[in-house]
């Protein structure tokens, strides 16, 4: 009895998975490319953080030294710190800023929504090879416009790619341009989800613009902000591109990045194991980065 | 509100927005000048965005010696075939999570969803080696194939499908169409925005990729636009200003078209997955 019950679900489950066989064949590129390009590097991967190995002749298996040179890996652990600093210098500054610009946009008490908005948000279509370049010549030293404007009002140039905090500094402007208008736009579809009704029976109710901005605005967007936070956490630790043009890493590492480290190990040293194990650690600690974040915000609903 | 009030925050309202403005033109503007300036030029002493010698020297040097067409043709064939692959790819996985019920399909797509958590830079070593197995090192191949079937176009086109009426599908079937040319035909029409909002940010994100053209692409006959400009720094502080800045304008004004023609569309794709998900 139980037995041909058994077999006729096996037999239902087979005629469903016939049914929809072209679901199957549909969503199998998917899975193939992953296996082939996903999985497949990944368990490589692993392989290759075991051994000592150049990339090409032979491969000679290592054990745990991989693993055993990165806590001594100073200039990984600066790229890690790196990751947190930018993070702080201009996260908060971006996302406070997209949301004043959404607000703004959003009033209706402004002209001119459509050229603002494509304005600001031209540089996201920008390579940042070609931004990282212009970039390091507005903040060239002696000549560059934003020192001579600077000593134009009367005050003194800055050493904008020489210095170590300014290096970061400059990397956060040009971090800035680049995704200020991003974050604006998502904040602006957000903004539309709310009824305007909301801040202007705050305003009736006695409300200032400031109050109605952090008590009313600010919570009911707290989903869209927190997606732009953990895009930009993922972002600031993911940086490559725009670093590797506007100070390379420098000065004495103040600017590299994981990714930097990582493809610096691999393709410049040719460490192809010592890289692997670097890229396993990164994952790690972005993937347990990642998790604590969603982790409190769960906490705070 | 008193009117002298409102006056001034309006003033305040444009003076932020004008200020920001300023400082996101600026860059493009510097380019675009620097361009077209002589060497001595570049860093002399006052700043001008006018060039006091304009000239036109960037740009030859750039289309004849450093072989500007060839670039910008490899560059159009990267982003090209890598967007319309995808786009295929991609919506017809999203047709398949978004019409169809079959076993293990919330298992398959927790899945999908997952492998979006890793980041594909990490990959590069071991991504590399496979590569160069295939003997793809130094082909375009590496950057249009292992993207094709990417789960954020499927989880976007999945939303996307899900809205459109069962009822076109099953009148379809009814006539005997087949899964793949009910796809084709009906679906496909239906979901054109979506297809243009993901083919322009597909077309974009390869347009403008610099690591992978970096890690496969070996030799200058080769290379996509982002490498030529960075090969422009001549070492040792030898930069060649303005060529690069010339081949950085080249370098946004297809993009600057196509998002100026099709911002909607644009805007529309990047803030779908943001808002509802």
């Amino acid at each position: 009895m139980r037995q041909s019950e058994k077999k006729r679900n096996q037999t239902d489950w087979w005629r469903e998975i016939k049914k929809a066989r072209w679901a199957y064949v549909f969503i199998s590129p998917f899975y193939i490319l992953f296996a082939i390009f996903g999985l497949y590097p990944m368990l490589l991967s692993i392989y290759l953080s075991f051994t000592r190995w150049k990339g090409v002749g032979p491969m000679e298996f290592a054990g745990l030294v991989n693993f055993a040179l990165i806590p001594q890996d100073k200039i990984f652990w600066q790229s890690m710190a790196n990751g947190v600093i930018l993070f702080f210098l201009y996260v908060p500054v971006m996302l406070f800023l997209a949301l004043v610009l959404a607000v703004i946009l959003n009033s209706g008490r402004v002209r001119g929504f459509r050229f603002f908005r494509t304005l600001i948000f031209l540089p996201f279509i920008t390579n940042m090879v070609a931004a990282g370049f212009a970039f390091q010549i507005l903040l060239e030293k002696q000549n560059g416009l934003f020192n001579v404007l600077l000593r134009y009002v009367g005050l003194a140039g800055v050493p904008w790619l020489e210095d170590v905090w300014w290096a970061r500094i400059s990397l956060s402007l040009l971090i800035i341009w680049a995704w200020l208008g991003y974050n604006m736009v998502i904040m602006l579809a957000g903004l539309q989800t709310i009824p305007r009704e909301l801040t202007e029976a705050a305003l009736v109710d006695g409300a200032s613009p400031q109050q109605a901005f952090f008590k009313v605005t600010v919570p009911l967007m707290r989903p869209v902000i927190l997606f732009c936070l953990i895009t930009s956490t993922i972002g600031s630790f993911g940086l490559f591109t725009e670093v590797s043009t506007l100070t390379r890493g420098g000065p004495v590492n103040a600017t590299i990045t994981p990714l930097l480290r990582i493809y610096g190990v691999a393709f410049g040293s040719y460490q192809f194991g010592y890289a692997s194990a670097l890229a396993y650690t990164f994952f790690a600690l972005i993937f347990f980065l990642t998790i604590i974040q969603f982790r409190l915000n769960r906490e705070k609903e | 509100m008193l009117r002298s009030e409102k006056l001034f925050t309006t003033i305040l309202l444009y003076g932020v927005l004008i200020l920001i403005s300023i400082f996101m033109i600026l860059p493009f503007v510097w380019m675009l000048s620097t361009s077209f300036k002589l060497p001595q030029d570049i860093f002399g002493f006052p700043p001008q965005i006018i060039p006091p010698t304009f000239t036109l020297e960037n740009y030859r040097f750039i289309f004849e010696e450093k072989n500007l067409l060839r670039i910008l043709l490899n560059t159009i064939i990267v982003s090209g075939a890598s967007a319309l692959l995808s786009l295929f790819f991609t919506s017809l996985g999203g047709y398949g999570f978004a019409k169809f019920n079959f076993p293990a399909k919330n298992v398959l797509f927790s899945m999908l969803l997952a492998t979006m958590i890793i980041p594909g830079a990490v990959m590069m070593v071991p991504s590399f080696v496979i590569m160069r197995n295939l003997g793809w090192v130094d082909t375009f191949w590496p950057l249009i194939v292992p993207g094709a079937a990417n789960a954020f176009g499927i989880f976007f086109f999945r939303q996307y499908i899900s809205s459109i009426n069962d009822e076109l599908m099953d009148a379809a079937r009814i006539d005997g169409a087949s899964e793949f040319r009910i796809f084709w035909s009906i679906i496909l029409p239906i979901i054109a925005p979506g297809l243009t909002s993901l083919g322009l940010i597909f077309f974009m994100g390869n347009w403008n990729n610099y690591l992978g053209p970096l890690i496969y692409l070996k030799s200058p006959e080769n290379w996509t636009i982002t490498l030529a400009i960075n090969a422009l720094i001549g070492g040792a502080g030898l930069t060649y200003w303005g060529p690069q800045m010339a081949m950085s304008v080249i370098s946004l004004l297809p993009l600057l078209v196509i998002f100026l023609v099709f911002q909607r569309q644009f805007v529309e794709g990047i803030t779908a997955g943001a808002v509802k998900g």
